[in-house]
């Protein structure tokens, strides 16, 4: 069993168009846009709606639920860790990491749950996932 | 309004490094320059439209120009990433055929290895301001692991398996053994690439692509011109290029751009894939072949691993001899940017001037496609059909 190590995260930059997504990722919620044009829920999160183009795009809290799309454990690295996308309950798919979890173990289709982790320099932490 | 007929290539060359530790890279880029305009059989001051991309030094075009002393009236510096020269070809293209230039320059050129880059395994970072930055870099995204996770979902989903893919480096290996600047010559078999270590799953270190430095250029031409020189005619028939993104989140690894550029370039070259005698296909890792050739309509989604299999991308031996060179697999990959050398084959091809040994008989129809960028997520597909006068 490979299980997952501890790996130095990078510290997210942020800027003004996100950073209410960082502030929230402070105390645990993971946000995501929603447009209140076109109902279409997208993710990276933007001011503008990439499927209709509003500006009226509105901050939504996920429920931090989803699905393994993809991934890949890269045993290459110093430390080797899970590159994942995950399909979220609310339809966005979105590039994560797998942790605290026996990288072997992973699978496509696996049920997980949010799972944020600390990044370096103080960064905002960001969200990763474990199996549910 | 089509470019069919309108413009031809009318010089290729492949610069012979593979390690350039005694080159500028503005000097790669003007050897690579020199030495297709002399396939063409034209010189530095016939020139009056130059193309690049993002591998060029200092202020790109400007400084290249400056550089190799060209007079212009158009420039071009589209950039998308390795499949970028593969779109100039198209551009000039069009250029010629509005009359903007007559003979048009194309160069790429790059020290990956001289300058000891990481380049598949290091994170990518194209800096605080790109607005995908803050949600993938923190996750450790290389150009390994991500064409890695395409590859997973493909085998989820279709069943593709990893001696399939292995047929690919396969066959490119059994070609490069006759190229004498490739940079691996040695024919493996599908154990020895499943023996080889893995990146990252499910992909081997022999399913990736060299690390070259080197680079290369192309002459595109107005027919008048093409006419009067003395090499064999290679007019271009068809071209179509598209981008593939993340589709607001919507996104899905199984297939590229090459779903849209593909039929665009058979439709205005007026021709088919089951046509087709000679393909080049971007060969990044053995994944970018297998989803692209799918793409282009040579065999239907999911279905990819059967056609690459069984030697049947090799030449003289299979139905669809691809990358005769070596191509990025195992011949180069200069600038990490495979798209020209992409091009370069296929001319030679058409020419009758491949070696001897992996010459399509009869190669009168070949198609170049180009892959630049991360796939399935943020690339841009580049298709080429080409043809033979």
């Amino acid at each position: 069993m490979a299980v997952t190590k501890a790996r130095a995260i990078p510290s997210p930059p942020t800027n003004p168009e996100t950073q209410a997504c960082w502030d929230a990722a402070s105390q645990g919620k993971l946000l995501i846009k929603r447009c209140a044009a076109c109902g279409e829920s997208h993710w990276y999160p933007r001011a503008l709606c990439p499927f209709c183009g509003s500006d009226r795009t509105e901050w939504q809290e996920a429920s931090g639920r989803g699905t393994v799309y993809s991934y890949s454990v890269f045993r290459r690295a110093p430390v080797p860790y899970a590159i994942a996308y995950v399909t979220l309950a609310e339809g966005p798919t979105m590039m994560t990491n797998i942790v605290d979890c026996d990288l072997d173990a992973i699978r496509i289709g696996q049920a997980v749950r949010v799972n944020f982790k600390a990044t370096e320099d103080g960064g905002p932490p960001v969200p990763m996932f474990s199996p549910a | 309004m089509t470019i069919k007929g309108k413009a031809y290539l009318a010089g290729v060359f492949e610069h012979p490094t593979r390690k350039a530790d005694t080159q500028s890279l503005a000097q790669l880029h003007a050897e690579s320059a020199k030495g297709a305009l002399e396939d063409a059989g034209l010189n530095r001051a016939d020139v009056d439209g130059y193309f690049c991309a993002g591998d060029a030094p200092g202020l790109g075009g400007l400084s290249m120009a400056d550089y190799m002393g060209l007079k212009l009236r158009h420039i071009d510096t589209t950039e998308t990433g390795g499949s970028s020269y593969v779109i100039h070809v198209a551009h000039a293209a069009e250029a010629i055929a509005l009359g903007k230039c007559n003979v048009a320059l194309i160069t790429l050129a790059g020290r990956p290895r001289a300058e000891g880059m990481a380049t598949g395994t290091a994170p990518r970072n194209y800096g605080s301001a790109a607005p995908d930055v803050a949600f993938e870099y923190p996750f450790g995204p290389t150009v390994v692991n991500q064409y890695a996770m395409a590859a997973m979902r493909h085998m989820h989903q279709y069943g593709t398996t990893s001696a399939q893919l292995a047929w690919i480096k396969v066959a490119a290996s059994q070609h490069a053994q006759h190229n004498p600047h490739a940079l691996l010559r040695d024919v493996v078999t599908v154990q020895e690439v499943l023996d080889s270590p893995i990146i990252a799953d499910p992909l081997h270190r022999l399913d990736c692509c060299v690390i070259t430095d080197g680079g290369g250029a192309i002459v595109v031409t107005k027919p008048e011109i093409a006419r009067s020189l003395k090499r064999p005619r290679v007019p271009l028939l068809g071209a179509g290029e598209a981008v593939k993104h993340q589709l607001g989140g919507r996104i899905d690894l199984t297939y590229t751009g090459a779903t849209w550029s593909g039929p665009a370039a058979f439709a205005e070259a007026g021709v088919k894939p089951a046509d087709v005698k000679y393909v080049s296909i971007y060969d990044s890792f053995t994944i970018t072949v297998l989803i692209t050739l799918e793409d282009l309509g040579f065999a239907p989604k999911g279905q990819g691993g059967k056609l690459v299999a069984d030697g049947n991308l090799i030449s003289g031996v299979g139905k669809l001899p691809f990358n005769t060179d070596g191509g990025g697999l195992c011949n180069n990959h200069p600038a990490n940017r495979g798209g020209l050398t992409k091009v370069v084959e296929a001319v030679r091809q058409l020419r009758g001037e491949a070696h001897p040994k992996v010459q399509v008989k009869n190669c009168d129809l070949a198609l170049a496609h180009g892959t630049g960028g991360s796939l399935a997520t943020r690339h841009g597909s580049a298709t080429l059909i080409m043809g033979r006068e």
